[in-house]
């Protein structure tokens, strides 16, 4: 399927929400809405992912491109990965760097910063 | 940085712009806008730089380095505009065709880059390889952006290390280990809570550089089971980690599964030492493929004959020409890159005699290559495991140049090891030597020197070690030709699995016995994967082609040897309570503390009284614990390996204190061995010391 990505901003929370597959041909068009996003100095980056089906490391590039744009003060949530996609960001250390929940805004039991 | 006028191309070649690049690094380095590519030919008359979109059968591009891109003997050019993500590169260098000279360039290869920080081609393990692709194992970027957060190495003093020796897939690989991603980084993940229970505070990998599984692959003339290239002893990219060994690899994840493996590791006190395989790489001798060196620069990268031909130091068809200044670089490059880059806290070298050999084969006095590790700024803190021996026999055990960094992995620990316990005669002096650290092969170095074993992944696993008199090779489809014949190995009265209680419940004590000697002696134990749970091969003593349940960990084994398994976590807990069994320096055999008994004392039956003669099969000894760095309690070891009990009076304890029982490996469990703190108190002067058993007593 092919990669969509779509933004909306609320207050200072930026989101993307993703779709599709996420690979080397569409990673360059994610970069270019985190850029965006980065750009308008969030207090939060959501990331959607609920319809993502694939990710390649060209992905996971573009959300560590995206955490370290932000810098350590602004959160990047990642919400409602699909088992695959959880799995390699578990496998690839990525979730250590992330919040991952399950919904948007996270219950408050769910906003989990795994040890 | 877009500003910088030097990052401007100015060069065009079929849409592609490029510019002069930088000599240094070597490899393919991102710069802005761009990727710099930097490749090494002393003898080269020109080259080229081949590009291909990630899969394709044919390049993208070539692109011919002009002549004015040269610096001395280095090629290097910027090309901008390139996605990384989707990038293969090689080259094509021409030059002379001359054997009989050392030369074989061959401008029909595309050839890998030596600096290639990932390399494609077997992405998952054992995938069908494309037989027919021009360019079989292709050059990639990797981007180094992981966060390791805080996570450095851990520079665990080496005398506090437990080693656990791994492969990398037989660890996990096995349906029982339940892991989700079997034989890959993240199962050893998975499996960490396994390695804290155990208490080991290091896993040595074997080899982890990018291999080639398919090497010399057949299927055995009777089975018709593929036989593989599984132990990967077989460099095909010295900075590049196996893909096939993450179960992200296809995704091109590798670098950072690796990577989350190792700061996961850390963060549960668990260091990381690579076996590297430095000594020969896999183009094999002058039938073998044009893969990378050979093609590059042949007479810089291998020891040549003066015919033209490969010496054989490693048994593996070439020799890398380690002393060469431009090959020695290259193994210091990437040793820093994976300290920095990976985060790695030590290496052992395979085959590291090899190292000391000038470029003619000749042993070397002062070896440049193992100097300059051993003072290398980066790898200052990293430790340093010399295999010291090689296949051209070159035995360096004791000998091996250390400079006061290297270790060795101590082959005599072992083979003395194996025949005093089987009962051998003569024994008991040599044992007195490695118990303390061998201070007959390392009298200046002191036991951190010495890593200790008693199985590795070459030879026996322990549990066949007690199981088999003999090498049980046939499924290597050899005839049971290949494999060390000299085993020192024992199976107490039956060949291999049998139901026999008597000989099982002595081959257990024997397992026992070997760990507990080990995790008590001075130096470095290292312990072999599986074996805290009697691992079997089935007396497979050279299982390096298989990719099977010969190798895999069956972890059914956990429950079934619960009881061994407890028992060496308790041993392992024991070294880690007791600085006494991890000194630094060699013993002074005096009272330097004024404790009255000196660091170490060798008994007999009787105190004070050892028996060294060539029939005694029995060495006593006991660690003053005032003499440990931090002060200690003593213990006292007894390892009777005569075939009948024997009744000892262990020397008095230190006044105010009584002997307790830590270990007894003639009792059935529980009573085998107690938990730390826990020993129960003896009272009786005299012990009894069951046959072929080891007992451990500590005073406080």
């Amino acid at each position: 399927m092919a990669f969509k990505v779509s933004s909306a901003v609320t207050g200072d929370v930026v989101s993307l929400t993703l779709a599709g597959e996420l690979d080397a041909t569409s990673a360059p068009t994610f970069k270019t809405e985190i850029d965006k996003a980065v750009g308008q100095t969030p207090h939060s980056l959501v990331v959607q992912v609920k319809d993502l089906t694939f990710m390649a490391s060209a992905g996971l590039r573009v959300l560590i491109y995206a955490k370290q744009k932000l810098g350590s003060r602004v959160a990047l949530y990642v919400v409602a990965p699909q088992e695959t996609i959880l799995s390699t960001l578990r496998m690839t250390g990525f979730d250590k760097s992330v919040y991952i929940v399950d919904q948007w805004p996270p219950m408050e039991t769910d906003a989990r910063r795994p040890a | 940085m877009d500003a910088r006028i030097d990052y401007y191309p100015t060069h065009e070649d079929n849409g592609f712009r490029f510019r002069r690049g930088r000599p240094l690094p070597f490899g393919a380095t991102m710069v802005p806008n761009g990727v710099n590519f930097s490749v090494f030919s002393s003898a080269a008359t020109a080259c080229t730089l081949v590009l291909f979109r990630k899969g394709d059968a044919k390049p993208m591009v070539e692109i011919p380095f002009p002549e004015e891109f040269r610096v001395g003997s280095v090629y290097s050019m910027i090309v901008f505009d390139l996605d990384y993500d989707r990038l293969e590169y090689g080259y094509r260098v021409d030059g002379p065709w001359d054997p009989d000279h050392g030369y074989r360039f061959d401008r029909r290869k595309i050839l890998g880059d030596p600096y290639a920080k990932t390399v494609g081609g077997r992405d998952g393990w054992r995938s069908p390889p494309h037989w027919d692709d021009i360019y079989p194992h292709r050059a990639r970027l990797v981007f180094e952006d992981f966060d390791w957060e805080d996570d450095y190495p851990l520079e665990i003093p080496i005398e506090d290390l437990v080693i656990y020796e791994m492969h990398v897939r037989g660890f996990t690989q096995h349906p029982s280990s339940r892991v989700k991603h079997r034989g890959t980084y993240a199962g050893i993940r998975e499996k960490i809570p396994h390695l804290k229970a155990l208490g080991v505070n290091c896993i040595e990998l074997m080899p982890i550089f990018e291999f080639d599984e398919w090497e010399n692959a057949r299927q055995h003339p009777e089975t018709g089971e593929w036989l593989v290239n599984y132990w990967g002893y077989s460099t095909l990219g010295f900075f590049a980690p196996k893909a096939g060994f993450a179960a992200t690899g296809r995704l091109g994840m590798q670098v950072d599964e690796l990577k989350n493996l190792v700061k996961e590791l850390h963060r549960n006190g668990i260091e990381v030492i690579l076996d590297v395989v430095f000594n020969h790489t896999n183009e094999g001798d002058h039938r073998g493929p044009t893969l990378s060196f050979r093609g590059l620069d042949n007479k810089t990268y291998y020891m040549l004959t003066p015919e033209g031909y490969y010496f054989n130091f490693s048994g593996c068809g070439n020799t890398l020409n380690c002393n060469h200044p431009v090959v020695r670089n290259l193994v210091l490059d990437c040793l820093r890159y994976w300290a920095s880059e990976y985060h790695v806290d030590g290496f052992r070298f395979d085959l590291a005699a090899i190292l000391g050999r000038d470029q003619n084969g000749t042993p070397l006095p002062n070896p440049p290559l193992l100097e300059s590790l051993a003072y290398d700024p980066v790898l200052a803190k990293a430790k340093l495991i010399a295999e010291a021996w090689d296949a051209g026999g070159l035995y360096q055990v004791g000998s091996f140049p250390a400079y006061g960094r290297w270790a060795e992995w101590n082959g005599k620990y072992r083979d003395a090891l194996r025949r005093f316990l089987k009962g051998d005669l003569g024994m008991v002096g040599e044992m007195a030597a490695r118990i303390q650290g061998s201070p007959d092969l390392y009298p200046y170095r002191g036991p951190t020197a010495s890593v200790n074993f008693v199985t590795c992944h070459d030879g026996f696993t322990l549990y066949d070690l007690v199981a088999y008199n003999d090498k049980h090779n046939e499924a290597n489809g050899e005839h049971n030709q290949d494999g060390a014949n000299d085993n020192d190995s024992w199976n107490h009265g039956a060949e291999g699995e049998t139901d026999d209680p008597d000989i099982n419940r002595l081959r257990r004590r024997q397992i026992k016995n070997a760990l507990t000697l080990l995790l008590l002696s001075q130096g470095v134990p290292m312990l072999l994967m599986g074996d805290e749970i009697g691992r079997t091969q089935g007396g497979n003593n050279n299982a390096y082609c298989h990719d099977n349940d010969i190798t895999w960990v069956d972890w059914t084994l956990l429950e079934k040897n619960a009881e061994l398994f407890r028992y060496v976590r308790e041993v392992v807990a024991f070294r880690h309570a007791h600085p006494v069994l991890r000194r630094r320096a060699p013993f002074t055999h005096t009272d330097v503390v004024g404790s009255a008994y000196p660091d170490i004392s060798f008994h007999g039956t009787q105190p004070w009284t050892p028996d060294w003669d060539g029939t005694s099969r029995v060495l006593a000894w006991m660690l003053c614990g005032k003499h440990a760095r931090v002060p200690d309690d003593s213990i006292y070891v007894v390892a009777n390996a005569y075939w009948e009990a024997l009744p000892f009076t262990p020397p008095a304890p230190p006044p105010g204190a009584w002997w307790h029982v830590f270990a007894n490996t003639s009792m059935a469990p529980p009573e085998d061995v107690h938990e730390v703190g826990k020993e129960p108190r003896i009272t009786d002067s005299a012990i009894t010391v069951g046959p072929r058993s080891v007992m451990v007593l500590v005073a406080r």
